[in-house]
This record gives C-alpha cells, sequence and structure tokens, in this order.
C-alpha cells in the first residue's frame, strides 16, 4: 500500500489547514495532500477513494485545482454502495461544472442509478442531475424523469419535479412531454410535491403557450381552492412559521395564479375573492407574512384589471413603505417601481415618503428611491423635487453623488420648461458635483448657454461667483472659462441685468484673475488648462489693458512638457505679439452652437427618416452675418468652394475641415510651388485675410504639410475659427456650426452634371454568412434622388427567416424603404431578397450618401443581428 | 437561486454551490467581489445588495454570512425564509450548530442543502421532513460501514 495515500484523515487535514498561520504554509499542506492523492489516484486505491475525495472538495472550497479529482468521483458513482455513491455524487455536483466533458461519462451510471430499487439512490441520481445537468443529458434522461413523477414515494416525485424543471430550462422543446405528469402532481396533499409541481408548472408555463393554456383551463380552479384551503388552514406545527402555515408553499400558488391571471381576464376574476383575503387576513408582523402580502401584491398587480383589490395592493405598499424594517422598504419601492405603470396617482400619494428613503444610509435603498423618483418626476412636481435632490446632494456620500448627478442632471434636461431654471439648476449641480458630471452634460449646458442670448450676462455673473467658492469642481471651471471667454464684457459691464440679480463688481482685471486661478490649480486637467489659455487669449483682445498681463501668463506655458500647451502658448503669444490687427477678428465670439444638432449627434444615432432638408442651413450661425467673421469665412470658403464633400458627416469637425480641405490640396499641389520661405506655417495661415490670390496655395502649402505632420492639425482648427475654444473640449458640438458655414458658403455647389450617369453596384455589407448587393439607378430630371435596388443573399446553409433589413441615414439624407419581397431568405444562395431604397440627397454634389444598416432574422429560430456602415458609396450621388 | 454561498465574517468560504453555469475563473471572481461588497455593509442595513444585474439575499448568522443570488424579480423576503429555514434545519442537525461544525462536516451541510433545494428551487418545506430524510441515508452510510468493518474482521479472524 502506499505509504501516502493511507496518510492522514479529512478530520486532521482540516486541522492542519486551519493552523497554517501563512497562505505560504496552508499551500503547502495542500500541495502535499493533493500529492497524496494524485499518487493514490494513479495506483487506483481502492479503500480511501471516498475519503480522498472528501479532501479534494475541501481543497476546491479552499480555491485550489482540483481537476484530477473529476475521474475518481465516477468511479465512486459506478461503484455499488450507498456511501461511495453518496460522496460520488457530491464531489460531481461540486468539482464539474455542466460545461465539462467529463460529465457526459456519467449520463450511463446516472440512467442506471434512477432505475435503482433503493430508493435512495434514486434521490441522489435525480439530485445530481437537476443540478448539473446539460442539454444532452437532459434529452438522454428526460424519459426516466418523467416516468419517476409517478413513483409511489412523494420524496421521489418531488424531486423528479425539480428535475423536470431544469430540464425544461435545458430543453424547452421537452415542455409537452411534462404537461400531463405535471398537472396531477397539483392534485396531492404533500406539501413538498405540491410545492415542487407549481414550481414545474410555472416553468412550464413560461416554456409553452400551449401548456398555459392548457393549466389554465384545467388547474385554475383547483389551484384557488388548494390556496384557499391552505390560507383558512389550522396550525399545523410541522409547516408552521411564526404562525403562518406553510409560506412557501402560499407563495408558489400566488405566483402560479399570476401566470395564469396574467391576459386572461375569466382567470382572474376566478381568483378575484382568494386574492382579497389573502391580503387583508395575512399577519404582516413577520417577515413570512410579508414575504406573502409582498407577492399577493405582484399577483394582484400583474393579474386582469380589478380596480378594488389595486387600491388594497396600493395601500399595502404604502404600509410597507412606513415600515421601520429595511427589508420591507426595499421590496415596497421596488413592487412601486412596477405599480407606477399601473397607477402613478397612487404612486405620486408617497412621493414624500420615497423621496426621503434617497436620503436612507442604506445604499440598496436609496438606488431604489432614486430610481423611482426618476420616474415620479412630471412636468407639475419637477421643481420642488429637483430642488430636493439638489439639496441633498451637498451632504450625500461620496459614492453615491455618481448616480445621483446624473440622475438630477437627466431630470432637469428632461423637463426644463425655461433656460433660466436649467442653467440655474445646472449651475448648482456643477458647482456642488462638478467632478461627478459626465462632459455630455456639461457640453449640452454650455449649448443652451450659446442659445440663450438674453442670459449671457447673468450666466457669466453666475459663474464667476460660483467658480470663487467651488473651484475645485472641474466640470465647473470648464464651463465658467469657457463663458467667461467668450462673454467677459457682459461680466464687467454687468450687461442685460435681471430683475432678480444683486450687481456685482467685476473688474477686467479681476476676470483675467479669475482664469489665472484656474490654470494654476494643479489638480485641473489638461483639457481645463487648454481651455483656459484659450480664454485668456480671447480677454486680450476684450480687454486691452490686461494685455500685457495676459501674455505674461500666457508665456509662462511657453516650455510647458505638455505640447498642447507650449503649442497653444507659443501660437497666442505670437498672435498676441505680432498680429494685434487681426487679433480681434480671429477671436470673434463663437457662433452659435446648433442645439438641434447637438442633440441629435448626442443621442448616438442617424434619425431614420428625417424631412430636414435643409434644417441645418436654416440655423445658420448668426456670427456669418456680421463682416466681422470675414476671414474665417474666406478661409473656409476657399477650400470649399472647389469640392464636393468627400467624408460624410458624422465624423468630428476636425475630420470634415480637413477632409473638405485636402482633395484640393492634392489636386492643386502639382501646380503649386511650395512656399515654405522661412515664416511659419502659423503666419500663413494668417496670411489668407489679405491676398486672395495667394492664399489659395499658401492654404494648400499649409495644408499639405498637415498631411505630412498631423501634429500641426491642432493649429488649423484653432485657427481656422473661432470655435476652436469648443472644438477643443467639445468636438461634436462646434463641430456643427462650421460644417453649416461650409455648407451655406459654398458657391459652385453643382460641380456634378445632372444626368445620372450609370453607377457602379457595390458590395454594400458582407459577413461570413450574408452579402447584400446595392444597385444604383438615376431619374433624369431629380439629381438628388436616387433608387437603391439591394439584394440580399444567403451565404450559409441554414435558411434565413424573420428576416428584417433597416437602415439609418443622416439629415441631409431622406430615406424611404420599400417593402422587402420576402422575408425568408433559402439557404446557399438559392435565391435572394429584394427591396428598393429611395434615398434624397439634399446637399447632392456636396456630399456622398453615407447610411448605416442593420439586419436582423433567425436561424434555427436563434436572433441574429448584424450592423454595418456604408461609407463608400460612389461619387455624386 | 442561481448559487448559494456561506463566507466567514474573514471571507472564508464555507460553502458554495452553482445552480447556474459559471466557470472556475467566474466563481472565484464572484465569490470576492460579493465578499467585498457584503462583508462591508454595516448590520441595520437591508439585506439585499443589486449586484450586476441580480440580487444576493444574504443574512448574518454568527460569523457566517449565508447569501443566495437570486433574480431581479424573484421574492427576496421569501428567499430570506429561504435562508432561516436552512439555518434551522442545519440547527437541528447538528445541535445548535456553529461555524466549526460546518467546516469539519462540510459534506454533511451539503447533504441537507441538496435535500432543500435543486435546480435552485425549493423542494421541501417541512423540517422534520428533511430530517428524516438525511437521517435514514445517514442510517444506511452507517449500516455500510458496520457490514464493511465486520467483514473486515471476519476476515482478519479467518487470517489468524
Amino acid at each position: 500500500m502506499n505509504p501516502f495515500s493511507s496518510g492522514t484523515r479529512l478530520r486532521d487535514m482540516i486541522r492542519a489547514i486551519r493552523a497554517c498561520k501563512t497562505a505560504a504554509e496552508e499551500r503547502g499542506v495542500v500541495r502535499k495532500e493533493c500529492a497524496a492523492i494524485r499518487a493514490a489516484v494513479s495506483e487506483n486505491d481502492q479503500e480511501y477513494r471516498h475519503r480522498n475525495l472528501a479532501k479534494l472538495m475541501f481543497i476546491h472550497m479552499l480555491g485550489y485545482p482540483t481537476h484530477f479529482g473529476q475521474m475518481e468521483c465516477l468511479k465512486l458513482i459506478a461503484s455499488a454502495g450507498f456511501p461511495e455513491k453518496r460522496i460520488g455524487y457530491l464531489g460531481l455536483m461540486l468539482l464539474l461544472d455542466e460545461r465539462q466533458e467529463v460529465l457526459m461519462l456519467v449520463t450511463n451510471s446516472l440512467k442506471q442509478d434512477l432505475n435503482h430499487t433503493n430508493q435512495y439512490i434514486v434521490g441522489l441520481a435525480l439530485c445530481a442531475l437537476g443540478n448539473i445537468c446539460s442539454a444532452e443529458m437532459a434529452r438522454d434522461l428526460a424519459p426516466e424523469v418523467e416516468r419517476l413523477l409517478q413513483f409511489r414515494d412523494p420524496n421521489i416525485r418531488k424531486k423528479a419535479a425539480l428535475c423536470s424543471v431544469r430540464i425544461i430550462k435545458k430543453v424547452p422543446d421537452l415542455a409537452e412531454n411534462f404537461t400531463n405528469p405535471a398537472a396531477s402532481l397539483l392534485k396531492e396533499k404533500h406539501h413538498g410535491v405540491l410545492i415542487t409541481g407549481l414550481q414545474l408548472c410555472t416553468d412550464l408555463c413560461k416554456a409553452s403557450e400551449e401548456a398555459l393554456e392548457y393549466f389554465r383551463k384545467k388547474c385554475t380552479e383547483g389551484v384557488v381552492k388548494v390556496l384557499k384551503d391552505i390560507a383558512n388552514s389550522p396550525y399545523a406545527p410541522e409547516y408552521d412559521i411564526s404562525g403562518i402555515p406553510d409560506p412557501f408553499l402560499h407563495i408558489r400558488l400566488l405566483r402560479f395564479l399570476r401566470i395564469l391571471g396574467q391576459g386572461d381576464a375569466d382567470a382572474s376574476d376566478c381568483m378575484n375573492d382568494i386574492l382579497a383575503q389573502v391580503a387583508t387576513k395575512t399577519e404582516s408582523n413577520k417577515n413570512a407574512g410579508n414575504a406573502i402580502l409582498y407577492e399577493c401584491v405582484e399577483t394582484i398587480m400583474s393579474i386582469e384589471d380589478n380596480s378594488g383589490l389595486r387600491v388594497l395592493a396600493i395601500n399595502i405598499l404604502g404600509r410597507f413603505l412606513s415600515n421601520r424594517d429595511n427589508n420591507i422598504r426595499y421590496v415596497a419601492l421596488n413592487m412601486l417601481m412596477k405599480a407606477i405603470t399601473v397607477d402613478t396617482q397612487a404612486v405620486q400619494r408617497h412621493r414624500v415618503t420615497i423621496l426621503e428613503c434617497v436620503k436612507d444610509s442604506d445604499a440598496s435603498i436609496r438606488k431604489r428611491a432614486l430610481e423611482l423618483v426618476f420616474l415620479l418626476v412630471n412636468d407639475s412636481n419637477v421643481k420642488p423635487l429637483t430642488k430636493e435632490l439638489i439639496e441633498y446632494l451637498e451632504v450625500s456620500d461620496q459614492e453615491f453623488k455618481g448616480d445621483l448627478t446624473a440622475k438630477i442632471c437627466s431630470i432637469v434636461e428632461k423637463f426644463s420648461t425655461d433656460k433660466i431654471w436649467y442653467i440655474d439648476q445646472m449651475l448648482k449641480v456643477l458647482s456642488e458635483a462638478g467632478n461627478f458630471v459626465k462632459d455630455e452634460v456639461w457640453h449640452g449646458l454650455i449649448v443652451v448657454i450659446s442659445n440663450a442670448s438674453n442670459l449671457h450676462g447673468y450666466t457669466v455673473r453666475s459663474l464667476c461667483k460660483a467658480v470663487q467658492t467651488s473651484g475645485e469642481q472641474e466640470s465647473l471651471v470648464r464651463v465658467a472659462v469657457w463663458c467667461i471667454g467668450e462673454y467677459a464684457e457682459m461680466l464687467v459691464n454687468n450687461t442685460g441685468m435681471l430683475d432678480v440679480e444683486e450687481p456685482i463688481t467685476v473688474t477686467e482685471s479681476d476676470a483675467v484673475d479669475v482664469i489665472e486661478i484656474a490654470i494654476k490649480r494643479h489638480t485641473l486637467d489638461l483639457t481645463t488648462r487648454a481651455m483656459c489659455l484659450s480664454a485668456l487669449l480671447k480677454l486680450s483682445s476684450r480687454f486691452p489693458a490686461c494685455s500685457q498681463r495676459i501674455k505674461d501668463i500666457i508665456i509662462q506655458y511657453k516650455g510647458s512638457l505638455v505640447l498642447e500647451l507650449q503649442q497653444r502658448s507659443i501660437e497666442f503669444n505670437s498672435i498676441i505679439e505680432k498680429h494685434q490687427n487681426i487679433r480681434s477678428l480671429l477671436v470673434e465670439r463663437m457662433p452659435v452652437l446648433d442645439e438641434a444638432t447637438y442633440n441629435g449627434r448626442r443621442a448616438g444615432s442617424l434619425p431614420a427618416t428625417t424631412s430636414a432638408s435643409n434644417g441645418a442651413a436654416l440655423n445658420l450661425p448668426n456670427g456669418v452675418a456680421k463682416p466681422a467673421a470675414v476671414p474665417l469665412v474666406d478661409l473656409l470658403d476657399l477650400s470649399s468652394d472647389v469640392v464636393p464633400a468627400p467624408s460624410p458627416s458624422g465624423g468630428d469637425f476636425l475630420q470634415d475641415l480637413l477632409g473638405v480641405d485636402l482633395s484640393p490640396a492634392s489636386s492643386q499641389s502639382g501646380t503649386i510651388q511650395a512656399q515654405k520661405n522661412g515664416t511659419d506655417v502659423l503666419l500663413d495661415l494668417l496670411s489668407i485675410g489679405t491676398p486672395p490670390a495667394q492664399s489659395t496655395s499658401s492654404t494648400s502649402d499649409i495644408l499639405s504639410s498637415i498631411q505630412d505632420n498631423k501634429t500641426s492639425s491642432g493649429m488649423l482648427e484653432r485657427l481656422s475659427s473661432p470655435s476652436g475654444l469648443s472644438a477643443q473640449a467639445s468636438s461634436p458640438a462646434g463641430g456643427s456650426p462650421i460644417m453649416d458655414l461650409l455648407d451655406g458658403f459654398a458657391p459652385n455647389l453643382a460641380t456634378q452634371e445632372d444626368n445620372g450617369p450609370a453607377y457602379p453596384s457595390l458590395v454594400a455589407f458582407e459577413s461570413s454568412s450574408l452579402k447584400l448587393m446595392f444597385n444604383f439607378s438615376k431619374s433624369p430630371g431629380n439629381p438628388q434622388a436616387t433608387t437603391i435596388q439591394a439584394t440580399f443573399t444567403n451565404k450559409s446553409t441554414n435558411i434565413f427567416t424573420d428576416f428584417i433589413f433597416q437602415a439609418a441615414v443622416p439629415k441631409f439624407l431622406q430615406l424611404h424603404l420599400d417593402p422587402a419581397s420576402s422575408n425568408t431568405l433559402p439557404a446557399s444562395g438559392n435565391g435572394s431578397i429584394t427591396q428598393d431604397l429611395r434615398v434624397t440627397n439634399s446637399q447632392h454634389g456636396k456630399k456622398s450618401l453615407v447610411m448605416r444598416i442593420r439586419i436582423s432574422y433567425k436561424v434555427n429560430s436563434k436572433d441574429v443581428l448584424e450592423e454595418g456602415q456604408i461609407n463608400n458609396f460612389p461619387r455624386g450621388l | 437561486i442561481h448559487f448559494v454561498l456561506l463566507i466567514s465574517r474573514q471571507g472564508k468560504v464555507r460553502l458554495t454551490k452553482w445552480y447556474s453555469p459559471y466557470s472556475q475563473k467566474e466563481r472565484t471572481k464572484v465569490i470576492r467581489e460579493l465578499s467585498g461588497l457584503i462583508l462591508t455593509r454595516g448590520p441595520k442595513l437591508c439585506n439585499f445588495v443589486e449586484w450586476s444585474g441580480l440580487k444576493v439575499v444574504y443574512k448574518r448568522y454568527a460569523s457566517l454570512y449565508f447569501c443566495m443570488c437570486i433574480n431581479q424579480d424573484d421574492n427576496e423576503l421569501e428567499v430570506l425564509e429561504i435562508i432561516h429555514h436552512f439555518v434551522e434545519i442545519l440547527d437541528r442537525y447538528f445541535g445548535s450548530v456553529c461555524e466549526l461544525d460546518l467546516i469539519f462536516n462540510f459534506h454533511k451541510a451539503y447533504y441537507i442543502l441538496d435535500e432543500l433545494l435543486i435546480a435552485g428551487e425549493l423542494q421541501e418545506s417541512s423540517k422534520k421532513t428533511v430530517a428524516r430524510l438525511i437521517a435514514a441515508q445517514d442510517s444506511l452510510v452507517e449500516a455500510a460501514k458496520e457490514q464493511a468493518s465486520s467483514i473486515s474482521n471476519m476476515i482478519a479472524q479467518a487470517t489468524k
């Protein structure tokens, strides 16, 4: 005999492991034990096999690898005695999970044990099967389990019922085999069998519509009667829990009734009385009773309408909500979320209590309550609710602030009726929890501020005050810096005073102070500092008196190790020093940001069909109307008039701008002598405003150098427009107006000929299973419209059913989808689906088509979703 | 119920039972995350923790946390009752159960759990029935042991 395998007893091993002082020591003991067990395994030791397996289970529980013991389980299961089998099955359930291949080997032993004469061995096999069976095993062993549902001993019947639950979850097709035997379980008296039978029936209903119909017809009355009996049953010590007879059975009966009653008026009617009885008679001073009430309320909420019962249910929830037990309050909040769709008014009555729960010390309750409050907000209560929430924000825990801030912002954005209220609330949130505010929220705020021209002065003054007390809130600082840069003179002159405001005195140098403090605060990040520099540049033009001081601040970053800051510093310095004459033009106020475009982009998806054929052009930024913006317009004009914009919209502004410019650069570069005459690129660009003839070439010169050196792109971005500020910080927001500018100022649009030439067809989308071809045709006389015939081919060997094709296009396009020729796509390319798409391009000649597509279908009744974006449409569509 | 966990206050695992498929790696991750989440909660807070789209209902008995993971829409209060039910059965079996009982007789705890839950669903609401079934199986094991030892005694005597 192996000297190791006889070794220690299980108890001794556990003692030895527990005696270990350090993790290393423990590893040592475990390693030694594992070595002994491995040796025993390889010697095929019989005598201590079960002890070794027990040790392995303990080692497994400590988190060490034990895969070498898996075969031992199978051997024990295959042996004849009950003790071996018992430990073998336990090991099987502990050491293996259903995805391991070894499991397949046990199917045969299971089958034998399910037919064993000893009922306890049958029980072991059922238990193991119920806990770990895979889909294959479920199919193989379903007939045995089905037969055991009628076994003489109720304890086997109940195990078989739960085993069936697992089988149906793994293989829903088997549901119909179990429907009849499950129904007969409901007539039993044994509580274990009833509980498991109800569970089985509930799961059958979820798996199969027919089973649901069957049970509804045959069992509703029976189940109602069982519930009535159990609710009225006298004291039975075996099942009693704190004065309630078998709450587990209660709950399962109620749950099954819920499924039967949902969507069926007759069945619902049948259970009204007993539900009312349970709801009113159940004791609610113990957890067991409350668990029943909770289940009962959910059933009342789910079955077909009965207003009397619903009032009863909402009242129970109201009582729960004022309960002192946190668990009860938690479930009440949880259930009110569901009730809100049924009866908003009733839930609104508890608003004050719910709001109190937001401030609870328990994170689980806070979270539930906050979500509920979010659902409760409507136009009439938004102001007081927001006020409460913001007040609470001041005192809430750090870890809760993130959630709370996000919800407040989303409430404020969704329900804001007037801009001043929106701005006020956002400023409060920013000053309280600016570090938790997401980027898109403050980007959105800037867009709103920029659109509210009558509030510019008010906003910048409030921000200036706020930032002095809450300067550590990053996003507050960003918004403040941006606004001071834009509207500094309103800050100093108290322009646009509102009645509610107290006048404040801010001198020019105070305004510079604010930004200087911000830029020197080392906790703030790069974006904020970069924004500060831009704001300073703007101030230097707005307040000539401070120009020297600003220059001194800017120059400090000349040697910054951060490229972005260094670059800005040097560029801005040279603007202040050498280009006084155009400085004021360069730093003109930002054109108003287009709210609609911003919101559209923020929503993240391009709207499917939009009629905004020229919505963008209508919202032309007002900066354009001013003569001051001329250099900007010139610059953009130069590039845009030659080009049919090759880059589709949707990219950010910089990409668009570069994309626009690249093509003339390349087309003209041959004719241009490189003019690198010692001046730097910046100066080249700045000279654009004056001699137009030369400027063409110099632009392209710069642009070609941009192609070479991506780092200069930042320069172009900032100089090309006063929106450099926000383009840096919030490129999606800043991007749109520039796009609009381009669109509005392109004089020779019609570079494309009108008569539609033949366009090549296009493989628009191809995956391993699916191919999509586009054929294009244009009707003469209407150059904007294109008809696309989409042809789908199935490359796989499986038939696709429920085939749906969806497409989305950006705003400048209009899309109409005709019905598809079929929704079934035969396998292996034997046939195809065709579908016509009609696209109208309002920017015809300037922008190419672009489209996002989504294709969904079913293969073997499994849903498949494929998505893609098509950017390679032929030019000129 | 997706899984059952027993964790000691020191974060040591005393029992794990998985009814939904989790790979070994996921299991260790789940245990680590949950012990961090649950052991840090104060005593007066509610017994439910929301965790990656599911809910964990836990209850502390002496130094042990009993945790069961359920779906969002399951009845949390009932699961608390199931936990209590389990504890009472353990208590009856071991006679005022303590953590050490569960460490040294962990397999017994598993046997009891297997009489209470299968496939993550409750199978028996009567403590008496569970106790009776466990006792019957234990006596089967005892009988087999006696038989084995008497056989080995006979062999030993015969070979003397």
